[in-house]
Parts: structure tokens; sequence; C-alpha cells
């Protein structure tokens, strides 16, 4: 059979593309799930061996995850009973919810600095594509070289330089910081992205509005922007994905205002026992943004992978 | 609508020329072909009357205000790209509209614009579908509609047919034609297809690297050709050259081919040197009579006519004539030349020599 055939694949070609469908999405998927379980297991079920694949699903890692708790005396506990639903959960260990975790700030603060490094990024690169597509730019080449270079060494190799300046600069442990590092680190990929994308766009499209009378950035705004959409999806999905995993910045940088969730979420094990539930709890939630980011962009971002690949 | 008037305009891309010095004029209501083959400077020269491109020098009139280094945004003009440029993402209605909406038209107006543009162009039906969908055809006629829409003072078009099947080319070129007839509107139109560019133009500058070779009525750049690009160039096949060397005064009406006497139009200008005999396939008959001699070696059916291709003593000549006559490869036969058709050529410049054919046409060519 050639590697060009155009015939249909037979009914055993199918079978065979099904099964490698299903196993390879199997291979990726269980680590996804067992998370997803062990943030509904109990302590005891979480660390059980061999694993439990049934289980008596307890909502105890969620509890865990967003309270702090302390123990008390069995003669407190006589006189206070359980006031709330999440408050009964912990009594199982003669515990009592004494307030609110950390998890919902850092995860607010990864959802602050993920979403506006990846706006600031692609904002910044569609600008820039843009110049480096339609105009002549001096030196052109060497500087979509050097942009590119930034991306060639391991982001972490300038971690120490990077840490010193945030120091000097007061920039440690604060949105703004962890914001501009990441445009910075993404706007090489965006510009270069996005800069394939625009190339794609006849100039005649802007050119036919500048006839029609539109200004120059109108032309920009209302005619290249729409046709930019799809490349300016994925660019920022591609961002986002960055911004929003990045932990070794993330533990060097920050520790308190301005920590995200990805260095916050291993130190929930911390104290009294290790809490796999909540961990795994914590886990689950944090990909629920970008998941929902991507389904929402999907389309485009299907488009995106293809585009420039087929000419019309 | 307006005339447009084009004094020494130059472009200069870095160290390249794109066009040298252009003049011409543009009049009032005709159908302009700017025609020459790929990298003459046509399509620099469409652009820098549109305004997409700014003139390294010169001055560009359109309608007795000098445009020059305006922004297209302010020429009041349309445009037809070869690749159409429609708007993907809007529909057929929104892109005809958008010129006027570009204008603050108010929305009512704008409907009844479209509708009649529509109506002209006969795309009624399909007003409310998505340009992608389009036949060539249709997103030709859309192009065209969201450039009469506005009533501008000009159409400037660019090869707008180039991306046509050969078949439906020429019923666009004849729609293009009748819907010009019937607005008369200036029309300014690039191609590389001397065919159109007879069809449809009322007159036509011929470039060549940047320069104009010759601007004229198609029947004058035919007939008369200035340069021997322009012989070359227009007329399928082109014209034949056959080289020879003579000293001929004012007057002459003779030259010699090989030894053989062949008629000229009378000359107005003495020549002396090596020149060129440029002669129509048309007017050069197969006439067993005549001195000059050649041999078939090749025949191509057309139909009515046929191309004989012959070898002669002074190169590759090609006859066209009436597929009546019977021709053979291998045959020897006599050529006689309709020789008041003929322009001389100086054989070193290329340009031609002034005769009673010609002089009324090279003097303000």
């Amino acid at each position: 059979m050639s590697g060009f055939s155009v015939t249909e694949p037979s009914r055993g070609q199918k079978w065979i593309a099904g099964i490698l469908v299903v196993t390879y999405a199997l291979v990726t998927l269980l680590p996804l799930l067992w998370i997803i379980a062990t943030g509904f297991k109990s302590p005891s079920d979480a660390i059980a061996y061999p694993p439990k694949a049934v289980f008596e699903p307890t909502l105890e890692g969620y509890v865990n995850l967003f309270t702090t708790r302390t123990r008390q005396t069995p003669d407190y506990l006589a006189e206070n009973p359980p006031e709330t639903w999440y408050d009964e959960i912990v009594r199982k260990y003669d515990m009592v919810v004494v307030g609110p975790s950390r998890y919902g700030e850092r995860f607010l603060n990864s959802i602050i600095i993920g979403f506006g490094s990846t706006f600031l990024s692609v904002f910044l690169g569609t600008l820039a594509a843009y110049a480096f597509s339609r105009y002549k730019v001096p030196l052109k080449d060497d500087l979509l070289f050097f942009i590119l270079s930034t991306r060639m060494m391991p982001p972490i190799a300038v971690a120490i330089p990077i840490f010193l300046m945030f120091r000097s600069l007061g920039l440690s442990d604060t949105h703004a910081g962890m914001i501009l590092l990441y445009t910075a680190v993404n706007l090489s990929l965006a510009v270069w992205l996005l800069k394939g994308f625009i190339d794609e766009i006849p100039r005649e499209y802007e050119e036919a509005a500048l006839i029609d009378g539109y200004t120059r950035f109108q032309a920009f705004y209302k005619v290249v922007l729409p046709q930019a959409a799809t490349g300016i999806a994925s660019t920022a999905i591609f961002c986002l994905i960055f911004a929003w995993n990045e932990y070794a910045f993330a533990v060097l940088l920050t520790s308190g205002t301005a920590q995200t969730a990805p260095p916050f979420i291993p130190t929930i094990i911390g104290v009294g026992g290790q809490d796999w539930p909540a961990v795994a709890a914590g886990a689950t939630l944090f990909l629920l943004p970008v998941m929902v980011f991507t389904i929402l962009l999907r389309k485009h971002l299907l488009r995106g992978i293809t585009f420039g690949a087929v000419r019309k | 609508m307006a005339e447009i008037v084009i004094k020494n305009l130059r472009k200069e891309f870095g160290s390249f020329t794109a066009v040298q010095s252009s003049s011409f004029k543009i009049e009032d209501g005709e159908f302009f072909m700017l025609l020459g083959p790929s990298g003459c400077g046509k399509t620099t020269t469409l652009r820098m009357i549109a305004g997409l491109e700014l003139p390294t020098s010169g001055e560009i009139y359109i309608d007795g205000q000098e445009v020059g280094q305006k922004p297209a945004s302010q020429r009041d003009i349309a445009f037809v790209f070869q690749m159409f440029a429609l708007y993907p993402h809007m529909n057929v209605r929104k892109n005809i509209s958008y010129p006027l909406v570009s204008q603050g038209m108010p929305k009512a107006q704008v409907k009844e614009k479209v509708a009649e543009v529509a109506r002209i162009l006969g795309i009624e039906d399909i007003l409310n579908s998505s340009v992608s969908g389009l036949s060539g055809g249709d997103r030709q006629r859309v192009a065209l509609g969201r450039a009469i829409v506005r009533d501008p003072k000009c159409f400037l078009m660019d090869e707008p047919l180039g991306a046509l099947d050969a078949e439906f080319r020429e019923h666009m070129a004849e729609e293009l034609r009748a819907l010009h007839d019937r607005m008369g509107a200036t029309t300014v139109y690039v191609t590389h297809d001397q065919l159109e560019a007879m069809q449809m133009g009322d007159k036509i500058v011929v470039m060549n690297h940047g320069v104009i070779e010759q601007f004229g009525a198609p029947q004058d750049i035919y007939d008369k050709p200035a340069t021997m690009f322009v012989a070359d160039f227009i007329g399928s096949p082109p014209m034949n050259f056959l080289r020879f060397h003579e000293s001929l005064d004012v007057g002459a009406t003779t030259a010699h081919l090989h030894g053989e006497a062949v008629e000229i139009p009378a000359l107005r200008e003495a020549f002396d040197g090596d020149m060129v005999y440029g002669i129509r396939p048309e007017h050069i008959r197969l006439d067993d009579a005549a001195g000059y001699r050649g041999e078939v070696i090749a025949t191509e059916y057309l139909g009515t006519t046929q191309i004989v291709t012959l070898s002669t003593s002074n190169g590759e000549v090609k006859a066209r004539i009436s597929s009546d006559q019977i021709a053979k490869v291998g045959d020897k036969v006599g050529l006689s030349f309709n020789g008041t058709t003929a322009t001389l050529f100086d054989n070193q410049s290329g340009r031609a020599i002034r005769s009673a054919l010609n002089e009324g046409v090279l003097s303000h060519g």
C-alpha cells in the first residue's frame, strides 16, 4: 500500500486506526483520570495498595484544599456541633474549620498573571508582527533572529540575573513583575507565530480598504484583525498554557502576594500527613481554566494549526 | 468622471527603477490600457495613480488636481485587484457597501445603491451569500460592484481577468467593456495580454523596462509600431523581422533584401546602416512569380487561415494565408510583401524609421 493512496481505508485499516487512537487516548488520559479520581477519594483510599478503582467518593479533598483546620479537644467538639456541611466532614478527624486556605488567592493570581501576560503578549505580538510583515524595518532579519534567539536557551538559565534584577527593581513577588516576565518569554513566540499568520493575509485586502476610504489603522483594525483571528487565538492558547503552567520562576520570584497556583499546590501536602486528595483536587481545579479557554477557541486552534499548510 | 494626466512619473525601489519617466494623458471616459510584459512597470504605474505607491518624482493629476503624494483614501478612485480582494469575513452585500459605509452614507441610501449596482451586474440573487463560495466570475462581479457603487472619479483595474478561466475571460471582457460603455467611466486597465488590450482598449500604452514604448490607439500600435519591441509584443504571431544593410535616402520607396527589391512606404528620413524590414504575417503572400524565395518548413492550421513558417535568406518568416491555399513542408515558394504596410527599424536602437506610413503616429507618440 503506497503512502499516498487516496482510496478509502479498508475496514481493517479503520479498526487498526481506531485501536491506536483509543490506546493513545487511554495512555494520555489515564494520569488525568487518576488525578480527578484521587481528588474525590478519602486519604486512606488515595494511598491504598493495590489502588482502588472503585471507592466511595467524598469531598474531603476539596474541603481540605479550601480551608485551614485545627484539631480540637473532644470537649470543645461536643459543645460546638458542626454548623456547615464542610465542618461536618472535618469532624471525622477531630478538627474544625477555622478559615479559608490560600488556594483561592493563588488561583486568582494565576488567572491575573496568566491572562494578563497572554493579553499583553498577543497585543504587542500582533502589532510587532504586523510591522515586521508589512513595513520596511531596518535590519528586519537580524531583529527577527534576535527575537527568536531569546528562546534558544532554557529560561531558567537566566534565573539568577532575573532574580537580582527583580529584587533591585522591586518587582519580586508582584503581579506586574510576573506579567512582565511571562510576556517577555512569550513575546518571541507570539511575534513569530503571528508574523506567519499575517504574512498569509494578502496585502490586497488592506489596499482595497485604503482605496475604499479607510485609514491605515482602520484597515488594520477592520480587515487584518478579523483575518488574523485564527492566528491570534492559537497564539493566545500557546501563551496562556506557558504562563499558566510555569513553575520554576514562580517558585523563585514569588512567595506571597503574587504567588501563582503551581508553586502553591505542592505545599498543600505540608502538615499532618500527606494529603494527596487535596493536592489532586487543587490540580484538577487548576486544569479547568486552560481547558475551558482551549475549548472555547478550539475551532480556531484547529484551523490555526493547519493554516497555511494548504494553499487555496 | 475625470481625465488623468501623468507627468514625468518616476518610481525607484532602492536601486531598481521600476518606472523611468512616464508621461501620458487619459481622456475623460476613455478605456485606457497599460500593456507590457511582467516587470515592465505597468502595475507600478497603476498603483501610483491609485496612491498605493508614492512616486519618487513626477506628478499625477486626477480631474485637474495634483494627487501624487496623497494617500489612496483621499483620491476618490476605485481599484479592482487581480485576486479581487473581497473581504472574506463579509458577505456580498457588506463587501459592496463597505466603501459607502466609510463615507458615512445613511443606511437606507446604502441599501438602495447596493440594490442598484446588484441589478446592473446581475448579482441580486447572491447579495446575502458569503464570498468564499462564489465562482470566479461572481467574485469578479462583486469586485466590480464594490468599485462602481461609489461613483468614483475613475476605475483602476490590475489584470482583473487574470484569475479567470480562459473560456470565461472572453465573456467577462465583453461584460466589462459593455459596462464601461454604459457608464462612460474613465478606466485604466493593466494587462499583459495584448489581445485583451486590443479588444477592449480605446488607447494603449505599451511599456517595457519601465519605459513607455508607444502610446496610441490599438490600430495605430498594431499597424505602425514605434519600436521593434512593440512590433514583436503585439500580434500573434508577431511581426516578422528581416535584417538587411543599406543606405536609403529620404523618399526612397524600395529596399533590397538579399538583392531582391521590396516595396517600402516612402521614407521621411534618410538612413544608412543595419536595418530591419518589419512586416506583419498577414501582409505576406505566397506567390510563385515573386523573386524573393523561401522554403516552407512548417504549417499551422487555424481554421480559415493558416500560419506558414518559411526559411528565407534573411531568417525565419511567418505568413498568415488563407487555408484554401496549399502549402506543403519542403515547398520552395516566392514571397511577395504588401510593402506599404511595412515598417523599417533601426537595427541597433530598435526604433522605427519615419515613413509615409507612420510619420503621423510617431510625431506625437
